[in-house]
């Protein structure tokens, strides 16, 4: 329930493939309105000063930090998550790291992923190194990231050049 | 971590843009990678935010030996335009180590020289490549202000709070010039400790500092050091930098990295431009 | 035995990669309230609140409490235990009352309709402060001038101990070789991406709590919120869903979580309050600072004789509840020189009160302390005598012939594999071949370091740790399955799921013990209303403790489900078996485990009579001798210096490691690296930083520098193989390991690099100020 007097505007956007026609608060971030108003927790909070990417989104089909981001600037956009991106690469990424046990705990993952797939969508043969580099802005407390890189690499592998 | 409250306007045009930034207290929200993160530790709580988002800024033009790049151009188109590796080839090489991807697909230039981080690579890269920076406010029209006037000091600037920066103007690059830009950071895409953007030309230098002084501005006693090809007086100039100090970075480790980053950009592009 | 032992990934991060877990704050409860704090921005502080109508008054605000609100329905409290006694140990609350000892203690909170206008209403609370002089700095705790950390206090020694054996000075006398250093380490946290959280809904019609935190141990919890908030045990239900990361963080009883679950109970509405990143920066545990002095005496022959250590270690405001923040002290001086064969010891431990937040358990407890001064003294030593680092070390470790070992502090050490792990060491790393690479390197002038690091851990504390102090830690635990009508076996364990896998070797063990395939085995845990009372997660226990657990329940369920069969087959148990999910005799499958359990639980009128099959059984484990499970590795680190600009890049890492018996190597080698990046944080980046007056430094992740993706190496991980003779699987711990030894491995690397510079380094992390003036290139 919101509090009585709080600000809100009216914004219409796509997530996930849904039309959604509705009243945020002018103050609440994209993350937090995705997860507590849409419904949606695939997308993780772990810093809300864009230094963990815990929270990373797709807005109009880029990743972006989704604590940095307001509700009322999804405006018009389509916003996509874990729970909604159904691309190959995204899939073929969710598989391995799986298999590579590439999570434990499995805060960071859906973040990660998203950054993962960005990076394979435009370069798809990376070297380890640049995968460490596009990763460099996710936080992984569990895994010392070895085996994402191994995952991220693994589904380079199968990927025809561009 | 939320936000104090605040007002919310999302303008369509310029006029509607510039009419609402006269309201006292007012802050330009653009990639939000900088507001955002200072408005939800309440560092800074803004009473009202104009986002600019919408404005047609993002443009990157090249023409008549000027390469243009709106405020609102992202990092990562920025980063990504062929036309920017072609007219200013120092700012690709600076902005690879700006943040990380997802943090440059939203954050832009007018917002990383608006908010002059002293550490920030971009307003050195302004500096060294002598840009122009365009403004614009309701009151007092557009106005064209040097890069070397721009910026002030910490988080401070030649923008008076009514104003917009709608665009930086750049030379394009000049058959003979060669540009280095190099840092230190502790971690991939974290602020600099130091930075340094060069730009070296027949007789003729423009080097400016990150992560060392307050305030970005020009290194007029190291360029003219480096224009006569002294390296040895230009890294001896660099030590007079007014450096911040703090615990974990005391001033003379800042000078001592600039001064380590100036040989390594010289060696890098010096030689090279000494043997063209 | 077919699934022990297989690198089957976690069942449950299915769901994960999906984005479909379910964590603390996943989850919420009609009419819940959001909780948030005002906390001290002053490191010591007097205070009262003189008004409280503003942030009341507040559309959206329910309740504006402090301390006297909350003392209604809680209890203060007070970590004693027996492991310290005599300790100075200050009194507890939820919320601070009248003053306020660590910059961050929370002393009065807001409930409102949204977190955002509890932060708004939280800043509308009217204080008046007395600023105290604050101590925060360890060096100079000690010190006669220094204020004391708490008013009234004399000195702010809370505790200290002696932990001595053999004749020290005969040591020392009898050396040709003393080495000695001063490492300073300086306070690290978890930072665990999930940060705490609760929501806590009190019945007042049933008297009944029900808390869901992000946790790692339910049952733990469960005790304590009971005898605080006066509600009987069976009544708290304490849930604990996924959790995103706990490292030890997570096991302790905090001030803020206590506080939201005395409101919920106060106000009869569910409580939510999630810490943000800057409150867990400023309220999360804090762990690892020590000064520690440390001598070590050496024969001509190059053997250790012993160990002569000082460690002043930081508690913080209060020794943390209920496990005692100078366990990490103990443990320290414990793991020191624990590979090695000497014959005295004398370590000073003296535990010290601060104007900071309380120290605490987090991750391989104490041992990166105290094997990062004993690795340290050994280079020292290898160094002085012209030796190779990993002959001396190879001459000093106990051998395989003279375990069981009990060294001169009592520590009794079994079935350690050191020479082994040295052996593969050498091999995983291709000594000769790496020495050129390195020779080479540094014929190109480039500034590499080669280091080393030898490693017992204490792990799996059996019921002799915290028992006999009288702390009230589970040391037994359990795990209960039962048959489904499905021919599905779902279990319940005591032990919980942060994230490290034990729950999926556990599947594994029930999955071999029974006769099923482990996806048959549908894991339940932290949740205290419906799995019996235990350990959870800590000292990486679960393998070998809940391990031991799952394997009696599964041979139970077992020998049950085989006399229904024969009972309903006619035939004798003897000749059937259970495979695949199916009851077997010598011609192959005789009926499915879904027919039998259908049977059981729909049609029991086809059993004989008296035959009442238990579809549901229970084993608890509680080990019965050695107090903890030693275990043992080496590791090495290459890094390189670069001289003028001092960042150090770590290049390659390598760990072996001997855990016993090997319930899920990918899990296993998870846990290791995730541990030696972690290890590497803390040596070279992560610092929880003061300045002069106190004040915290280090509140965002901006200024605290995890170790991310960019700058971590890869790390090669191998195994050696000693199962413990004392169970039954052999498991022992393997969650720590990685942490425990990288810090040491790193330091000696980067010392072994500045060494060509006639330089070195003592202070942890490392950073790129101390290495250039380590060089003299700063002043
Ligand atoms: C984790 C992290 C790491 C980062 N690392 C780096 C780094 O290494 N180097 C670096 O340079 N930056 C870094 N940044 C900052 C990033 O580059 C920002 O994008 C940038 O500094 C600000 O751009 P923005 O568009 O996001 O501006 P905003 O955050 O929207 O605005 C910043 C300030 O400028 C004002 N402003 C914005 N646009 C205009 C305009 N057109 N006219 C007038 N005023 C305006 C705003 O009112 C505000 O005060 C990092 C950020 C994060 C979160
Ligand atoms: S929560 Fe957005 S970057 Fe950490
Ligand atoms: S898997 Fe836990 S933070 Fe990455």
């Amino acid at each position: 329930m919101l509090p009585p007097d709080e600000p809100t505007a009216e914004i219409a956007c796509t997530v996930n493939g849904e039309a959604i026609h509705t009243q945020v608060p002018l103050r609440r971030s994209l993350v937090d309105w995705l997860r507590h108003d849409v419904g949606l927790t695939g997308s993780h909070v772990g810093c809300e000063h864009g230094v963990c990417g815990a929270c990373h989104v797709r807005v109009d089909g880029q990743v972006v930090r989704g604590c940095l981001m307001l509700a009322v600037q999804a405006d018009g956009a389509t916003v996509e998550t874990i729970e909604g991106a159904r691309d190959p690469l995204t899939l073929a990424l969710q598989d391995a790291f799986f298999h590579h046990a590439a999570l434990q705990c499995g805060f960071c993952t859906p973040g990660m992923i998203l950054q993962a797939a960005e990076l394979l969508a435009q370069h798809p043969a990376p070297t380890r190194a640049e995968v460490r580099e596009a990763l460099s802005g996710n936080y992984c407390r569990c895994t010392g990231y070895q085996p994402i890189v191994d995952a991220v690499m693994a589904v380079s592998a199968i990927l025809p050049a561009k | 971590m939320k936000p104090a409250r605040f007002d919310y306007a999302r303008p369509a045009t310029l006029a509607e843009a510039l009419a609402l930034l006269a309201k006292p207290d007012t802050a330009v929200l653009a990639g939000g990678q900088s507001l955002m993160p200072m408005m939800n530790l309440r560092v800074a709580r803004p009473a009202r935010l104009v986002d600019i988002n919408r404005l047609p800024l993002g443009e990157i033009a090249l023409g008549n030996g000027v390469l243009r790049i709106g405020a609102l151009a992202r990092h990562a188109a920025v980063l990504a335009s062929p036309l920017v590796a072609q007219a200013a080839p120092l700012l690709p090489q600076a902005l690879a180590q700006v943040a990380h991807a997802a943090i440059r697909n939203r954050g832009t230039l007018g917002g990383s020289l608006s908010l002059a981080d002293p550490a920030a690579e971009l307003p050195a890269c302004m500096l060294a490549l002598d840009a122009t920076l365009v403004a614009a406010s309701a009151a007092r029209g557009e106005r064209r202000i040097a890069a070397s006037a721009f910026f002030h000091g910490l988080y401070s600037t030649a923008l008076e709070p009514d104003e917009l920066l709608l665009r930086a103007e750049l030379p394009a690059a000049a058959p003979g010039w060669r540009y280095a830009f190099l840092e230190l950071a502790r971690r991939h895409g974290d602020f600099a400790m130091a930075g340094l953007a060069l730009a070296l030309g027949p007789g003729a230098a423009r080097l400016a500092l990150c992560g060392v002084e307050a305030g970005q501005r020009r290194q007029p006693a190291a360029e003219a050091a480096l224009a006569a090809g002294d390296l040895p007086a230009a890294i001896a100039a660099l030590g007079t930098a007014e450096a911040m100090d703090s615990p974990d970075l005391p001033a003379a480790q800042r000078v001592h990295l600039a001064q380590v980053l100036l040989r390594r950009a010289f060696q890098q592009i010096g030689a090279a431009h000494a043997a063209a | 035995m077919t699934h022990i032992g297989q690198p089957l990934p976690r069942a449950a991060t299915a769901r994960l990669v999906a984005g479909r877990g379910s964590y603390l704050d996943d989850v919420s409860a009609r009419g819940e309230l959001h909780a948030a704090f005002l906390r001290s921005p002053y490191p010591h502080a007097g205070f009262r609140i003189t008004g409280t109508a503003a942030a009341s008054a507040l559309p959206g605000v329910v309740a504006v409490l402090t301390e006297a609100e909350l003392a209604a329905v809680c209890q203060p409290w007070q970590t004693k235990t027996g492991s310290a006694s005599g300790m100075v140990s200050p009194t507890q609350r939820a919320l601070a009352k009248d003053a306020a000892c660590y910059q961050g203690e929370p002393i009065a909170m807001v409930l409102a309709l949204s977190r955002a206008v509890a932060e708004d209403a939280a800043e509308l609370i009217e204080v008046e402060w007395q600023e105290l002089p604050a101590i925060t700095n360890l060096a100079l705790a000690l010190h006669v001038d220094a204020p004391p950390a708490h008013q009234g206090l004399t000195s702010n020694l809370a505790w200290s101990t002696e932990m001595k054996g053999g004749d020290i000075e005969a040591a020392f006398a009898a050396a040709t070789l003393v080495v000695e250093d001063r490492l300073v380490f300086t306070r690290s946290t978890g930072v665990t991406l999930e940060p705490r959280g609760v929501l806590a809904q009190y019945n007042p019609a049933s008297q009944a709590l029900e808390v869901r935190i992000s946790h790692q141990m339910p049952h733990q919890l469960q005790r304590h919120l009971a005898d605080l908030l006066g509600v009987s045990l069976a009544r708290v239900r304490v849930i604990c869903p996924d959790v995103g990361g706990g490292f030890g963080l997570k096991m302790h009883v905090y001030p803020d979580e206590i506080a939201a679950c005395a409101a919920a109970r106060l106000l009869g509405r569910p409580v939510r309050f999630v810490a943000d990143r800057a409150e867990a920066l400023l309220s999360d545990i804090h762990a690892r600072e020590h000064i520690v002095e440390a001598r070590m005496a050496v024969d001509a022959e190059g053997r250790i004789l012993g160990f002569d250590v000082q460690d002043v270690q930081g508690l913080g405001a209060y020794s943390i509840f209920p496990r005692s923040s100078t366990t990490e002290g103990v443990s320290a001086l414990r793991s020191l020189g624990a590979p090695y064969r000497f014959s005295a010891y004398r370590g000073r431990l003296r535990s010290v009160l601060q104007n900071k937040v309380p120290t605490g358990q987090y991750r391989s407890v104490g041992h990166p302390v105290g094997i990062a001064v004993a690795e340290r003294l050994v280079d020292l030593a290898a160094a002085a005598r012209g030796e190779d680092p990993l002959e001396f070390r190879r001459r000093n470790l106990v051998a395989q012939a003279e375990m069981p070992w009990v060294n001169p502090l009592g520590a009794r050490m079994a079935e350690l594999s050191h020479q082994q792990c040295l052996a593969k060491l050498e091999a995983l790393l291709d000594l000769p071949t790496l020495r050129n690479e390195v020779a080479t390197m540094r014929a190109a002038g480039r500034c590499i370091g080669l280091g080393f690091a030898s490693i017992v851990e204490f792990t799996a504390t059996g019921p002799e740790g915290y028992g006999r102090a009288g702390v009230l830690v589970a040391a037994v635990d359990t795990v209960v399955l039962s048959l489904e009508p499905s021919g599905e076996v779902t279990a319940r364990a005591s032990i919980s799921e942060i994230g490290q896998g034990t729950t999926q070797g556990l599947a594994q063990v029930v999955a071999d013990a029974f006769g099923v395939a482990p996806d048959q085995v549908l894991m339940g845990s932290g949740d205290t209303a419906t799995t019996p009372h235990g350990g959870g997660a800590w000292a990486s226990r679960g393998a070998a403790i809940g391990g031991e657990a799952a394997w009696g329940a599964g041979r139970k369920l077992r020998a049950e489900v085989l006399a229904a069969a024969a009972a309903l087959l006619q035939c004798a148990a003897e000749a059937l078996d259970i495979q695949d999910g199916h009851i077997t005799d010598a011609n192959g499958p005789r009926m499915s485990l879904a027919e039998l359990a259908e049977t059981v639980t729909f049609r029991g009128y086809e059993l004989p009579t008296g035959v009442q099959p238990q579809l549901t059984v229970a084993h608890h484990y509680r080990r019965e001798q050695d107090t903890a499970l030693t275990t043992n590795g080496f590791q090495a680190s290459l890094v390189e210096v670069d001289p003028d600009t001092g960042i150090i890049t770590p290049l390659r890492h390598w760990a072996v490691g001997d855990c016993g018996r090997l319930l899920n190597p990918l899990l296993v080698e998870g846990q290791v690296r995730g541990g030696v990046v972690q290890g590497i944080g803390e040596a070279l980046f992560e610092a929880c930083r003061y300045d002069e007056s106190g004040q915290f430094l280090s509140g965002t992740l901006a200024d605290y520098l995890l170790p991310m993706a960019g700058e971590m190496p890869d790390i090669t991980v191998a195994h050696v193989e000693t199962p413990y003779s004392g169970s039954v699987l052999g498991a022992k711990g393997a969650g720590e390991a990685g942490t425990a030894g990288a810090p040491a491995a790193i330091l000696n690397a980067v010392n072994d690099a500045l060494a060509q510079h006639g330089a070195s380094v003592s202070e942890l992390p490392i950073t790129p100020g101390a290495i250039l003036r380590a060089l003299g290139r700063l002043a």
